[in-house]
């Protein structure tokens, strides 16, 4: 079979930007069967296979795609499905640049492999052409508990009901799906998507409780004692959103990036029929340069602001979003105010927000998380004309497992503290995975996470 | 779905609701909330339990019809259910040790109170409580706030029943009376506990307030209800709703609570209509 050594990636075809800027449909349109067997084509299936040890989760890319690039799409599909429980998620929000599309051999001189759009065309082609009811595993006669049906939780259920545990996922919103849900938007991941993955667990035998704030209407003592769950893994994710503490971070037109995603999300409030109001605003500052910044920016564009920025305080190459993200925000019109840093919010006569004071920054040395340090220019403040601020500056993890469950050690951060790789806590028989134990990561590390405690949870309950 | 068992208007605008939630009715503790919605397309909204049956499985719910969505709870029929119904969330309010207290409501907000007082009375605490309405059509629970406290005081703005004056003139003349107390807790609009606690603050009294502002998930997730207590952000779904009343930024709280003002006013229109052509 010929290589294709074309040095670029088959391009994905997209909604054009100042169309998209102005709806909710999905950005990314997908690869069709011949760009993908082209673009798997450009794969070299290198005998050491760095690209999988680039995966949280560890598929077999150059097998995945040696299936692609023949033409069979469902062999290709099985390969994925052995390791990853959400490939159509991950093929969509995976920061491919830093994991295995960092480490292709391609991408040395030239592009890297599109492995992320592969796996989402594999995902989908599966979704839309393969349509067999799913194997109930036998049951072993065990019975475990999940807190948390985001991905970490979505993907410890699956694992563990294939294995035949009788799996019961407690979620504390009135949806599953976690973040999949409330917080990534409907355009970079359509919530049919995310439904049909949930759907599928709930066909293999898998229990959904909605609106179950463990912690509160039950503690995972009373999982464990009166419910007779043998192991419970927390998913529990990191919501608490951080504020910066500028005076006039509490005027109307504030919002954590949280609140106003988890509006237009979950409650769909950039539907017209939606009950549950949103005020974008003409002029809106997103401050922040993560993912979710970008989805809150791109969000309130398409909510009708005329102006949107991001205000973020270090460079355009430390953003950490993805680059996919950003080249799509940049496209729609988002204007990137780098290098600056807020530290006032002011109001008009209503209580409003009206603008916000920035101070111009510099890079010095590097901190401790390794990036450079940015240092505020004295004497560069000016004025941003807004009328809406989203504060977008990361999470911590929610507080309402770790104060419930006596002996269940956190750190000072306030995550759950780990022993190894596979989520043992300071508990027996409690597992812990995803944001509730990193802090705010990404979708794909969560269920990385999710995999590794299910099959430590197997041994636990088989060891017992 | 949750249904409900019984369904009581205690006044024109005040609806009183007891709904089947056992696991909720077994942990539900005075000054928590469960945030509910109606229908599936409803708002989620927060509403403090104002009671609960332990053996019955059951949590009641008293709620002004001020809006879109009480409209939406107010249409529903005994035997029909709520939707979504989470809960116990927020901290309980802390009751522990107390030997005398004034508790202070103030129109639906007594709904809230009158639990508090309830748990009080049967810990052997001397309750004092201060009841406050517009007039005397809006007076609710009269009967069950005279079961739990040692003296109530029943004032309205318009003299229509009790005492004409605000709560705040009963609080005065209370301690006036020569009436110690260990803590005041107060419940009703921000308005009338921002002049409670400076009532409180005037005796040199130490005051909690119950606060309810606007909220999505209820959980500490959205940071919607964030308030400045003592200078410092909490959230009052995860850190309250019962906060110290003399660190709390009342002014900010009230600019907060209008800021979906025009929505609403929309949102109760539209609620209206629609509930009057199902009428028809």
């Amino acid at each position: 079979m010929a290589f294709n050594m074309d040095p670029k990636k088959c391009p994905m075809p997209t909604q054009d930007p100042m169309v998209r800027n102005k709806n909710f449909e999905e950005v990314a349109l997908g690869y069709t069967a011949e760009m993908a067997v082209n673009e798997a084509k450009r794969c070299i299936g290198c005998k050491n296979k760095p690209c999988q040890s680039g995966c949280p989760v560890g598929i077999d890319i150059p097998e995945f795609i040696a299936h692609v690039a023949e033409g069979d799409f469902e062999a290709a599909y099985q390969v994925i499905n052995r390791s990853s429980s959400l490939p159509a998620v991950c093929g969509r929000v995976c920061p491919q640049e830093s994991q295995c599309e960092g480490k292709c051999t391609r991408g040395i001189k030239n592009e890297p492999v599109g492995i992320g759009r592969l796996e989402r065309f594999v995902a989908d082609w599966h979704r839309e052409n393969v349509h067999t009811a799913p194997v109930v595993p036998a049951s072993n006669g065990h019975k475990v508990a999940i807190i948390g049906a985001g991905p970490a939780g979505l993907t410890a259920a699956g694992d563990l009901a294939k294995m035949g545990y009788k799996v019961t996922v407690y979620e504390a919103l009135h949806v599953a799906g976690g973040v999949l849900m409330y917080g990534i938007p409907e355009f970079r991941l359509p919530k049919a998507i995310v439904q049909q993955e949930i759907d599928g667990l709930k066909k293999m035998g898998v229990d959904f409780e909605c609106n179950m704030v463990i912690g509160k209407v039950l503690t995972i003592d009373e999982l464990m004692e009166e419910y007779g769950y043998e192991a419970v893994f927390v998913g529990s994710g990191a919501g608490l959103p951080r504020f910066m503490g500028i005076p006039g971070e509490s005027l109307k037109g504030v919002y954590s990036a949280n609140e106003f995603l988890t509006r237009s999300n979950l409650m769909k409030a950039y539907l017209p029929t939606s009950k549950t109001p949103i005020r974008t605003g003409n002029k809106v500052a997103v401050v922040g340069g993560g993912n979710v910044a970008m989805d809150a920016a791109r969000s309130a564009l398409r909510l009708g602001a005329d102006t949107v920025y991001i205000v973020y305080r270090r460079g355009m190459a430390e953003l950490p979003a993805r680059k996919e993200e950003v080249e799509h925000a940049e496209e729609e019109g988002i204007i990137f105010k780098t290098l600056c840093n807020p530290v006032e919010i002011h109001s008009n006569e209503e209580g409003f927000v009206k603008s916000i004071t920035c101070v111009e920054m510099e890079l010095g040395e590097p901190d401790a998380s390794g990036r450079r340090r940015p240092i505020e220019k004295k004497g560069s403040e000016f004025e941003l004309e807004v009328d809406t601020v989203i504060m977008s500056l990361g999470t911590s993890p929610n507080p309402l497992i770790r104060s419930t469950t006596p002996g269940l050690e956190t750190n000072k951060h306030g995550c759950i503290v780990t022993e190894g790789d596979e989520g043992k806590t300071s508990r027996e028989g409690v597992y812990a995975g995803g944001d509730a134990v990193t802090g705010a990561a990404t979708v794909i590390k969560a269920m990385g996470a999710g995999k590794a405690a299910a099959k430590a949870m197997d041994e636990y309950i088989r060891s017992k | 779905m949750f249904k409900i068992t019984e369904k009581v208007a205690l006044n024109p605008t005040v609806t009183k609701m007891v709904i089947e939630a056992p696991l909720i009715a077994k942990k539900a503790k005075p000054g928590q909330f469960i945030i509910v919605r109606p229908f599936e397309d409803s708002e989620r909204i927060p509403l403090t339990v104002a009671g609960y049956d332990r053996e019955a499985g059951t949590v009641d719910i008293i709620f002004q019809i001020v809006g879109g969505t009480t409209m939406e709870l107010n249409s529903l029929k005994v035997g029909e259910c709520v939707h979504d119904f989470v809960g116990p969330l927020g901290r309980a309010t802390e009751t522990e040790g107390l030997k005398k207290v004034c508790v202070v409501g103030g129109g639906v907000g007594c709904a809230i109170a009158l639990p508090i007082a309830r748990e009080l009375h049967e810990q052997g605490c001397v309750v004092h409580s201060v009841v406050g309405f517009r007039s005397k059509d809006l007076l609710i629970l009269e009967d069950e706030f005279k079961a739990c406290s040692d003296e109530l005081r029943i004032m309205t703005d318009d003299g229509s029943y009790g005492t004409k004056g605000v709560v705040t003139a009963a609080l005065d003349e209370l301690v006036e009376a020569g009436n110690q107390y260990d803590l005041v807790i107060t419940i009703g609009p921000l308005i009338m506990m921002k002049f409670v606690v400076k009532t409180c603050q005037k005796h040199g009294l130490k005051s909690i307030v119950s606060m309810n502002p606007i909220m999505i998930d209820g959980t500490g997730m959205c940071g919607g209800c964030r308030l400045t207590v003592g200078g410092e952000t909490k959230f009052a779904c995860v850190d309250g709703p019962d906060f110290d009343g003399d660190l709390v930024d009342f002014d900010e709280a009230m600019a907060r609570g209008t800021m979906y003002r025009p929505f609403e006013a929309h949102a109760r229109e539209a609620a209206c209509n629609l509930l009057n052509q199902e009428v028809k």
